[in-house]
């Protein structure tokens, strides 16, 4: 064993040195392959994040959201559907919901306004998200104005700020009670934004879904478990971005493994021809492209994973930040949870170190098989 | 065989100069203390924002939020799981899906598969 080992060592002690005769070439092409896993690493890092907290986060949304349809938009949807829903046998209660969208000129803006199930909010007060209070510089006392949907300036004093640590579900959002939010948007009271609904057993939501959409076919049925499956297939590899960047990654694997499997350099082959004329044998060459390979691939693997797991989670994933905001005003500062798992590193393993090591060693053994006199030629 | 005997230790006037290997397994040691510390850290911090995440949880129970707020800049970004096929292209008929977050997020699945159907 111990003699095994110490030929392993002087195996890798040559590998070194010959790849230190090609510093240049070999810092290059670590600092890229580090790059690429890197690049990787985060997208994996930020994505598994965000969908697991989601997933824990939205398991108590409404169970099921009934939305009004006309000529394929969302419109307001009548009270009076709320008692029809009501007589549908296993339905424990149904809720209204009223929230929309506030355009804010003075910044740019766009708020989520919502009135919250109980009535936390008094009349004339909002409780705002941190995001707009970023934005706004508005604090517990202040005031905020806004332009009602008949141009008058309605006031309302900032009564409480979001917390901080809540920030990815309520950055935007701005706590309204129902008659300022009436005020504001103008409407009848006989219509809301959408319904939820409970049912007594969660089992029979399908059934129920399906009786709704018989008996109101102008609505639009949007199952909790829909809407975890749209956070379970956010940042999908098929989205835009995402296959841009994956492909970038491809597209960089793919010229390394070319470089690699086209063949060795003429120095390289007469180095093999050299190690094979001072009695290497084939094994002993390939255990050294081997080496070679893992040298360059597992070191430039776990840098740039551990690179990767300071950028997503200290550095709240700050390259991806411009993407991630767009045209947006109000972004939500959050830092992603560190949800990580043995199984994500080992699929960032085998789709980056295992390629290239094979690649690596396939041409290293063609020309370990050729006659050394020839190679030298 | 020849591998066996080579030391990989370089001397030079007397004084030897650490092998590469060592040198090699110091830095891969190194690395794989601070992959495990990377575990310790995820664990810890994970234990540490479960209350937040709690919290979180509640305001989405407590307010009937159905979504998490990743991009403002769209109604149809903010609000994923409430989009539809039509969100996007509301601004006119013949307006394109323009907003950058739209380019990084999907649809939701559910239409998608309804969309198969009538395909």
């Amino acid at each position: 064993m111990g003699k095994w080992i110490e030929r392993q060592r002087n195996i890798i002690d040559f590998t070194l040195s010959s790849l230190l005769r090609r510093k240049g070439k070999n810092v290059a092409l670590v600092c890229v392959y580090t790059f690429v896993v890197f690049l990787l690493a985060s997208v994996m890092f930020f994505i598994h994040s965000i969908k697991k907290e989601a997933s824990i986060i939205l398991k108590d949304a409404p169970e099921m959201v009934i939305q009004r349809m006309i000529a394929g938009r969302h419109e307001l949807i009548p009270t009076g559907y709320m008692d029809k829903i009501k007589n549908i046998r296993g339905v424990s209660s149904v809720k209204p919901r009223l929230w929309g969208y506030y355009y804010d000129p003075v910044i740019g803006a766009n708020y989520t306004l919502m009135v919250p199930e109980n009535s936390d909010v008094h009349a004339g007060n909002i409780i705002i998200g941190q995001g707009i209070s970023r934005a706004r510089l508005a604090f517990e006392g202040d005031s905020m104005e806004f332009r009602s949907h008949d141009g008058k300036i309605i006031d309302l004093e900032v009564k409480n700020i979001l917390s901080l640590e809540s920030e990815l579900v309520s950055s935007d959002l701005v706590l309204i009670s129902e008659d300022d939010f009436r005020r504001l948007f103008g409407g009848s009271k006989e219509y809301v934004t959408d319904l939820t609904l409970h049912v007594k057993n969660p089992r029979e939501l399908s059934t129920i879904a399906v009786k709704i959409a018989e008996l109101l076919p102008d609505t639009r049925i949007i199952l909790r478990d829909e809407i975890l499956r749209t956070y379970d297939a956010v940042f999908n590899w098929r989205g835009g971005m995402m296959i841009v960047i994956l492909l970038g990654a491809l597209l960089a694997f793919i010229i390394f493994a070319w470089d690699k499997a086209s063949g060795l350099s003429q120095e390289e082959r007469k180095e093999i021809g050299i190690l094979k004329a001072i009695g290497w044998e084939t094994s002993d060459v390939i255990l050294m492209k081997f080496w070679e390979g893992m040298v360059v691939s597992f070191s430039s693997f776990l840098v740039g994973v551990l690179l990767a797991y300071g950028h997503v989670f200290f550095a709240s994933s700050a390259l991806f930040e411009p993407a991630l905001k767009g045209w947006a005003v109000l972004y939500p500062r959050f830092k992603p949870v560190p949800f990580i798992d043995a199984s994500q590193l080992a699929t960032l393993f085998f789709l980056t170190v295992v390629p290239y090591t094979v690649a690596t060693i396939i041409p290293s053994w063609r020309a370990a098989t050729v006659d050394p006199d020839s190679v030298m030629r | 065989m020849i591998l066996n005997g080579y030391s990989g230790v370089h001397s030079s006037k007397g004084i030897k100069s650490v092998r590469k290997s060592n040198l090699f397994f110091l830095y891969l040691t190194i690395n794989m203390i601070l992959l495990f510390l990377m575990f310790v850290h995820a664990s810890f911090q994970g234990n540490t924002e479960a209350r937040f995440i709690k919290e979180k949880a509640e305001m989405v129970r407590r307010i009937g939020l159905t979504d998490l707020c990743l991009f403002t800049e769209a109604s149809y970004t903010r609000h994923l799981s409430q989009a539809d096929l039509h969100t996007a292209f509301q601004d006119s008929p013949m307006s394109l899906e323009h907003f950058p977050s739209g380019s990084l997020v999907g649809p939701p699945p559910g239409l998608r598969k309804i969309n198969g159907k009538m395909d």
